[in-house]
Parts: C-alpha cells; structure tokens; sequence
C-alpha cells in the first residue's frame, strides 16, 4: 500500500524530514496491511460496532456544575491578555 | 435554455440550553471572555465528555417537528482540523448515524405550497472564538463557546431560487422560535447559514456547487445565493469551469471571495468518537416528547383561517411569533363577537403603533383584555370606529382605562336623535344650494352631508343614525 506520508504529517501537524518520511512509509504500509487482514473477514450480517462496550451513553442534567476557575485553568498558558489566550496570528 | 440555480442550505443553530454539549459550563451570552470554561472544554488531556440531555431532546424534537425519522440509535465521531479555537484539534459531530435523519418542511410559493427535503440534524459542539482585529502579529481565543451544543440541519439541494431558500430559511427559524429549542438570534450567531449553490441548464445534472459559509442575516443569505450564481452562469457562459470551493460573502463589497484554504483542510478524517458510547433513545421517550409538542405555526395558521375566518395573510402575520398568537386568541376570547375585527385591530392598529415605538407585542402598554375594552365600545355604539384610534392612543399614552378615557376627554358617541337632527338641520341650512342640487337628483352630495354632520359633530355623531336621519330629513 502506497502511503502519503508527508500529506498525513502535515493534516496532524507533526514536522517530518524527507528521510524520516522515507523510513515511515514502509512501517506504516506494513500496518495498513496487517489491518487489511480484517477485510478478508466475511461480515455479512454483522452491524458495525459503534463501540467497543455495549452501553448506552450515559446523560447529565442540564444544570451548571462549574465555577469560573479562569485563573488557575490559564496557569499553564503560554501567553494570556484580559482572560484571553494569545496565540500566533491565525487569518483564514 | 434558460439557467436553473440548485441550492442546499445547512443551517447551524444553537440549542439553548444552560449547560454546554459535555460538561457543566455555563453557556450565558456575553461573560468574561474564557470564564465559562473548564477542562473538558478546553480539551486537557484525560477529560471524559458527558452528553447534556437536554440537548438531545430538543435535537429530537426539533427533527419530529419537521417530519423526519428518529433514529433511536445514533452515535458521535470526531471531525479533525487544526485551529486554535479548536483546543481538542477535533469537533465532536455526528457523521455516520445522526439522530435525525429524513424530514421536510413546507414552503409558501407562487405556484402553492412546495415540500423541501431536510437531510439530517445531527448534534455537534461549537468552536470558540477567534480575534484578530487591530492585533499585529498575534491572535486572542476566547473559549467561552467551545463546547456550547448546536444542531446542524442540512437540506437536499431542492430550492430553486433565493426567495426559496429564504422562504426555507424563515420557516425554520419560526419552528425553532415555537420549539423553543433555540433562542435563534442571528445577531448573536445563533442561527447561521452555509449555502450551496450551483446552475444547470434545466434537466441536465446538477452542476459544480460553492459553499457560502457562515452567513447570518436574510437579507446577505439573498444576495449571495443570486450574486454566486450568477457569477457561476457568467463562467459557465464563457466557457469556463466553476472550481468547487468554499467561499466568503463580503457584504461591505456586496460581493462573494475564494476563502483560498487548502484543499486537505476538508480532510477532515472522521472516525468514531471512543469516549463517546452511542445514543440510545427508546421510542417510548421519543413519543413523550412528541406529546409536549406545541402546535406549530403552519398548524396555527391553518386554525386560524378556519377557525377564526382570518385570510391567509392576516393568519401569517399574527402566527410570526408564538407571542403574538397567544396575544390574539387572548383578544379574541375577550371580545368574541369578531375575529377579523380583532386581527385588523391588532395586526394593523395596535402593531402599527408598537413598531414605531420600537416594541414588540410582549412589550405592550395595553393588554388583550384592554384592546377587547375598546372593541366592546364600538360594538355597543359608544364610540365610532375612527374616534377609538384616537382612544387607542390615548391607553397607550396613558395606560388608563378605555372607560375613563370616554369619560375625560367627552368622547362618548352621541346617539340622541334629537341632537343629531339639531346638527344635521343645521348642515341643512348652512348649505341650501347642496340641498337644492340633491333634490334636484344629484345623489352623490348625500356623503357630503354626512362628512359635515360629522365634522360638526367632531367624529362623534353615531354614524348609522347619522346616515338614517339625514335620508329621512332630507326626504
Ligand atoms: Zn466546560
């Protein structure tokens, strides 16, 4: 299986070089095919799991359950302004 | 062959409900900017989503209102893009099994009635909000939105001009109002509308489509569908290719721009949601909702037509909010002798005078009870038609009571045949010549007459007895 390496880096935003690029291509075939195994399964008749567990989701009532704890939830941001995140300019 | 426009309409409203999608935020409009936030929200790693019930079932109800299956399992994937105001990097949406699916509404056309095909609502989460004004080389992320339920209601590509796809456009937002599933403020980005537009030649397939995005008022929705296929003709007539691509309405430039984004930004690889278990809904849940079903505003109008003899566009005026239909079926038990007099009073009367005040009928100075007053003084003669215009301004100035307005201001029809017959000899005798032509057959001078007996009796003359005497006096 052919894969675009650089195409999926780039759509989960992770930095590859050509060489790394060159050695992942290989690997990830190798387990694009193992999953492939799972096609050679006849299915017919099987509904496609939705979930690994059988259970319903559970639901909660719509009521507020949280304070504004701003300070300490933006303790870890690099950069904040008036209770806003600064980030990098971003313009579509 | 002349050119067909094909649209489809995604509309993505937000659910009002108190609580985000996921967790216990508080969705309150306009708060300190990222003071409505939490972890979950703000995608730290290991936070758990829980489903917020309510928004379920409005989702629900909003798809029995228009018809659609309900699909009593359904499930939730996650749509991956990078933005900062994603801070999870995925939205939680419903691709593959929404939980509604199949639905139509009913439009309004020249040519009657025309039936629209809805596609699906599935539940998502909104995105927070991104600022880049007056900002130099950096941009600020307010996450108070993140996470806020929204439903997504996409049509099937079967308007066929503007005025359709605004005539779609207003009828959901009146059931979304009625629902009460949604506060629907277009202003605040409540409901707000992608368009897909393309043209054929009529009976060929569908053509390349352009999505308009994120377009929030009537008005810039109509001018950008026209503005978009039209351009899209002018290509096609040059014989160009229209490129399949999201693009912007400029409503400052009345004009539509490329937004230029990549195209792998629309890869946006869905895959089920593993923190997420599917939706189960039991039809017997399904049914409890559909029973605490309001009537809806086509079912309303109809009523009204037939109940209360009103004409199509008296019903459709008094049906724009539930408010107001409420107002005037409380008019109407007040004062039940006449429900058309009561829609002419209300819709043109009444509303007239709130428009230019700047309110809306739940903002009224006068109640149903106090417009039915006016209306039972003119049924039992009180007063003339025209002189309770002059009261109807008088309660909304004042607030005072219909009575004590009659009473103050000496308003009270004068109904005495005696003094009627003072005024109208008096008319008689000021004007000889008229009354020398009438009887000499020029039977048109009997208005005039009437209008100076009125005039002398300053509006208040009865009418009715006015016209009786005068035939008789006049002989
Ligand atoms: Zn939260």
């Amino acid at each position: 299986m052919d894969i675009d390496v650089k195409k999926i880096a780039n759509l989960s935003r992770i930095r590859l070089t050509d060489n790394e690029a060159k050695e992942l291509a290989p690997q990830l075939s190798s387990i694009m095919g193992y999953i492939d195994k799972l096609s050679e399964v006849n299915t017919d008749g099987v509904p496609p799991t939705a979930h690994p567990h059988d259970v319903a989701m559970p639901q909660r009532a719509d009521v507020v359950t949280n304070a504004d704890r701003r300070d300490a939830l933006q303790q870890p941001a690099p950069r904040t302004e008036s209770g806003l995140y600064v980030v990098p300019k971003v313009i579509e | 062959m002349s050119w067909e426009m094909v649209i489809g309409l995604e509309v993505h409203c937000q659910i009002n409900t108190k609580t985000k999608a996921f967790c216990g935020c508080s969705t309150e409009f306009g708060a300190e900017p990222n003071s409505q936030t939490c972890p979950v929200c703000l995608g730290m790693p290991g936070q758990l989503p829980v489903l917020n019930d309510v928004a379920a079932k409005k989702t629900i109800l909003t798809g029995l209102a228009i018809n659609a299956n309900i699909n009593l399992e359904s499930k939730f994937d996650r749509k991956n893009y990078f933005y900062p105001d994603l801070p999870k990097g995925y939205q939680i949406s419903q691709f593959a099994v929404p939980v509604v699916e199949g639905g139509y509404i009913d439009i309004p056309t020249p040519d009657g009635e025309k039936r629209l095909g809805v596609t699906r609502i599935h539940m998502e989460e909104d995105a927070g909000k991104s600022m880049h004004e007056g900002l130099d080389a950096v941009s600020h992320i307010d996450l108070n939105r993140s996470g806020i339920p929204l439903m997504e209601i996409v049509s099937e590509p079967d308007m066929r001009s503007a005025d359709e796809a605004i005539a779609y456009l207003k009828q959901l937002h009146q059931i979304i109002k009625f629902l009460g599933v949604s506060g629907a403020d277009m202003e605040k980005g409540q409901f707000r509308c992608d368009a897909n537009v393309s043209v054929r030649r009529k009976g060929e397939p569908f053509g390349t489509r352009t999505e308009m995005k994120n377009m929030n008022s009537f008005r810039f929705i109509k001018q950008a569908i026209e503005f978009e296929a039209l351009r899209q003709i002018e290509i096609l007539e040059d014989g160009g290719e229209v490129k399949q691509e999201s693009r912007l309405w400029d409503s400052v430039k009345n004009e539509s721009r490329s937004m230029r984004s990549k195209e792998e930004a629309h890869d946006y690889r869905y895959f089920p949601e593993p923190d997420l278990p599917p939706l189960r809904v039991t039809q017997e849940e399904v049914d409890a909702i559909k029973a605490s079903m309001p009537e809806l505003p086509n079912q309303l109008r109809k009523r009204f037509e037939t109940e209360f003899g009103l004409s199509a566009y008296d019903a459709d005026v008094l049906t724009q909010t539930q408010s107001l239909a409420q107002w005037y079926e409380a008019l109407v038990a007040a004062h039940p002798a006449n429900p058309k007099q009561c829609a002419n009073w209300l819709a043109n009367e009444l509303l007239g005078r709130l428009k230019e005040l700047n309110k809306d009928i739940t903002e009224s100075p006068i109640s149903a009870k106090g417009l039915a007053s006016l209306l039972d003084r003119i049924a039992d003669n009180t007063i003339s038609g025209k002189i309770a215009k002059d009261v109807l301004d008088a309660m909304m100035e004042s607030g005072k009571d219909v009575d004590v307005i009659i009473e103050e201001k000496g308003l009270k029809q004068v109904s005495d045949t005696g003094a009627i017959d003072a005024m109208i000899q008096e008319v008689l005798d000021a004007n000889p010549g008229q009354v020398e032509a009438y009887k000499g057959g020029q039977d048109r001078l009997f208005g005039f007459f009437v209008g100076q007996v009125m005039k002398a009796s300053k509006g208040k003359a009865n009418p009715a007895m006015v016209n009786q005497r005068l035939k008789e006096l006049l002989g």
